[in-house]
């Protein structure tokens, strides 16, 4: 029973959208289906919430490896909850000027505002700036020309580097029809005409095979969870 | 000038000004009718009319429309020389639509209006025609699944080849449990509407079991909280299996934050902290791929990461030990559970892709036919099949 109700969702979810795709009478059904998804996604922020506090303040408590972090995230959780309930440091809107939190919780200026500026935003692109660091030493590892697959990966990351830059471009600027007439045939080797070929040609080629594979896949392990038969993400029976 | 050849010469530009336009204004298209496209959603309406005598001279023809009952004519769009025929979309279904279409001449003058007589309502089909061969290639593709699927079940025994990531999943549990450290499990950054979190999760059935059955520790944090509550119920059913209920925390599984870059961050605080053994990386990600395949990387951990993302691929390729590729990924579930049925439809993967296969070769077959010997015949059938089967 625990199975089965999910599963008949599951199933019957399934399928609306399936029909909505093909059937314009059904539209509608695919698009309250996602409303329906979208209300449990909201409900399920409360137990995230919820949870988090759980986790943090047991972490804390047990004076776990860490409980500084804990501690950390909890202070911001509850702040930034605080200020952006109550609107904090919101004017305002000049339609209903004497209802006090009638402003809206990002408004600029607001303290929900200042923290998500201020704090957020550059906490999050510090984050995202490490990625340019770890390609680096990625790119270190996966570029050592160990074996003949190597060194062709090597070689084509080098072409591909080396079209993107000015100076991949200076490079082979001297194979030009302009400066000698022999050269029509060869503009095709200038760097950046060569980078562009790969990432066209052997680039597209090989992604279009890993997009279908993708595809196809998708439809066998949608049929699989549509019909019952791979029920693991459904938990206990 | 004196006043009277003022006024004359001025009557003389005008007279000369309109007989220039007169002269230049084309004549109008006839018989123009407007009737409901047939199986769409309700928001088509063909048009259909005979070209101005002067359509050799157009720019083209410009339709416009508006509702019967009320307001001005819009411009919908304009169609080139030599059109009979034109699809009106975006239009509400059950609403009375009239129409316009003048020709317009290369000066940009217009000629008058020929209008439709009676109001035209588009109406709603029970099936949208424009994807009739996409349902066709549904059903095939569906249909080599579940035949596959039925012969499993009879009995028919199908040869899979071997996925050296999934072989790996119990070794790396082992190994963490030799290590004495835990295994960490992260399934993408996506809800559970998203096919690669549930094909994630799947997996973590088989890697729960595992650690249940070896005693090793293993570790979700989750990015959305419906994948959290999912996760759990996946695990206990893995402990149960293994016959470890006992051993199940609901506390391994727990949720972070819907912050792509603040789930990251613990992630890489848990990872440096916590020094997982076996780190695997099941599901749908983003910028973050490279992020955590590196840092898991740094601390030693042996790692398989699986994703059906073809952007974040070559990041797992290069800083993981075994990587799950698209749709070695999606068929992980089938393969790890060993299941004759389950089998059967990796098996139904490979009809599809003979047949996609197919379609290549015809296509590029036929293209380099239509450009080579410029037949039109052939030329037909490349456009049918690209414009009309393929999109």
């Amino acid at each position: 029973m625990t199975q089965l109700v999910p599963l008949l969702i599951a199933v019957l979810g399934g399928f609306v959208l399936i029909a909505a795709y093909f059937s314009p009478y059904t539209q509608s059904w695919g698009e309250k289906a996602a409303i329906w998804f979208d209300i449990l996604a909201s409900i399920a922020f409360v137990l995230g919430g919820a949870n988090l506090l759980k986790v943090h303040l047991k972490n804390v408590s047990d004076r776990a490896r860490g409980w500084g972090y804990s501690l950390i995230v909890l202070v911001s959780f509850l702040v930034t909850l605080m200020v952006g309930l109550g609107k904090v440091g919101v004017q305002p809107s000049p339609q209903f000027p004497d209802s006090p939190w009638s402003g809206t919780y990002r408004e600029t200026g607001g303290a929900f505002w200042f923290f998500y500026e201020y704090a957020f935003k550059p906490l999050t692109a510090t984050v995202f700036a490490l990625l340019a660091f770890y390609v680096a030493s990625a790119a270190f590892r996966a570029f050592r020309a160990k074996n003949t697959e190597a060194v062709l990966l090597l070689g084509t990351a080098f072409i591909i580097l080396l079209g993107r830059t000015f100076a991949g471009v200076l490079l082979t600027s001297w194979i030009d029809p302009a400066v000698w007439s022999g050269f029509e045939h060869f503009t095709g080797l200038r760097i950046e005409n060569l980078t562009v070929y790969i990432m066209s040609v052997f680039n597209t080629a090989g992604n279009r095979a890993i997009m279908i594979g993708i595809a196809l896949g998708i439809v066998a392990t949608s049929l699989r969870v549509l019909l019952g038969l791979d029920r693991s993400y459904l938990g206990r029976d | 000038m004196s006043r009277p050849n003022a006024v004359a010469a001025l009557c003389g530009i005008g007279l000369m000004a309109a007989t220039a336009a007169w002269a230049q204004q084309p004549r109008p298209p006839g018989d123009l009718h407007a009737a409901d496209h047939p199986w769409d959603n309700g928001t088509r309406i063909d048009l259909t009319w005979s070209p101005s005598p002067d359509d050799g001279g157009l720019l083209g023809y410009v339709v416009r429309r508006k509702p019967a009952a009320s307001g001005d004519f819009s411009r919908v769009d304009m169609a080139p020389p030599g059109t009979r025929t034109f699809t009106v979309g975006g239009l509400q279904p059950g609403i009375s639509y009239l129409f316009t279409v003048t020709a317009v001449g290369r000066d940009n003058a217009e000629s008058a209006a020929a209008a439709t007589t009676e109001p035209a309502a588009p109406t709603m089909e029970w099936f949208d025609g424009t994807r009739l061969w996409f349902l066709v290639t549904v059903v095939l593709f569906c249909g080599s699944v579940v035949a596959f699927i039925a012969l499993a079940r009879r009995g028919m025994v199908f040869k899979v080849r071997r996925i050296a990531g999934l072989d790996m999943v119990d070794e790396a549990v082992g190994r963490a449990t030799e290590m004495g450290r835990p295994c960490l499990f992260v399934p993408g950054i996506n809800d559970m509407n998203e096919i690669q979190t549930i094909a994630g999760l799947n997996v973590l059935g088989r890697v729960a079991r595992t650690a249940a059955e070896y005693d090793a520790d293993v570790s979700v944090p989750t990015s959305k909280a419906l994948v959290m509550t999912a996760a759990r119920e996946t695990m206990q059913a893995a402990f149960l299996a293994a016959g470890r209920p006992d051993a199940y925390n609901p506390d391994a599984v727990y949720y972070v934050t819907d912050e792509q870059f603040g789930y990251v961050a613990h992630l890489q605080g848990m990872m440096i902290r916590d020094k997982p053994a076996a780190c695997f990386y099941m599901g749908s990600f983003f910028a973050e791929s490279l992020i955590l395949a590196e840092t898991g990387n740094s601390v030693g951990a042996i790692q398989i990461a699986g994703t059906a993302q073809p952007a974040q691929l070559p990041f797992f390729v290069a800083a993981c030990d075994y990587t799950l590729i698209g749709e070695e990924f999606l068929a992980a579930s089938a393969y790890l559970s060993g299941e004759p049925d389950q089998l059967g439809s990796i098996k139904g993967q490979d009809v599809g892709k003979l047949i996609v296969a197919a379609g290549i070769i015809v296509g590029v077959v036929g293209a380099t036919i239509a450009a080579l010997t410029g037949s039109p015949v052939v030329k037909s059938l490349v456009d049918f099949f690209t414009e009309t089967m393929l999109t």
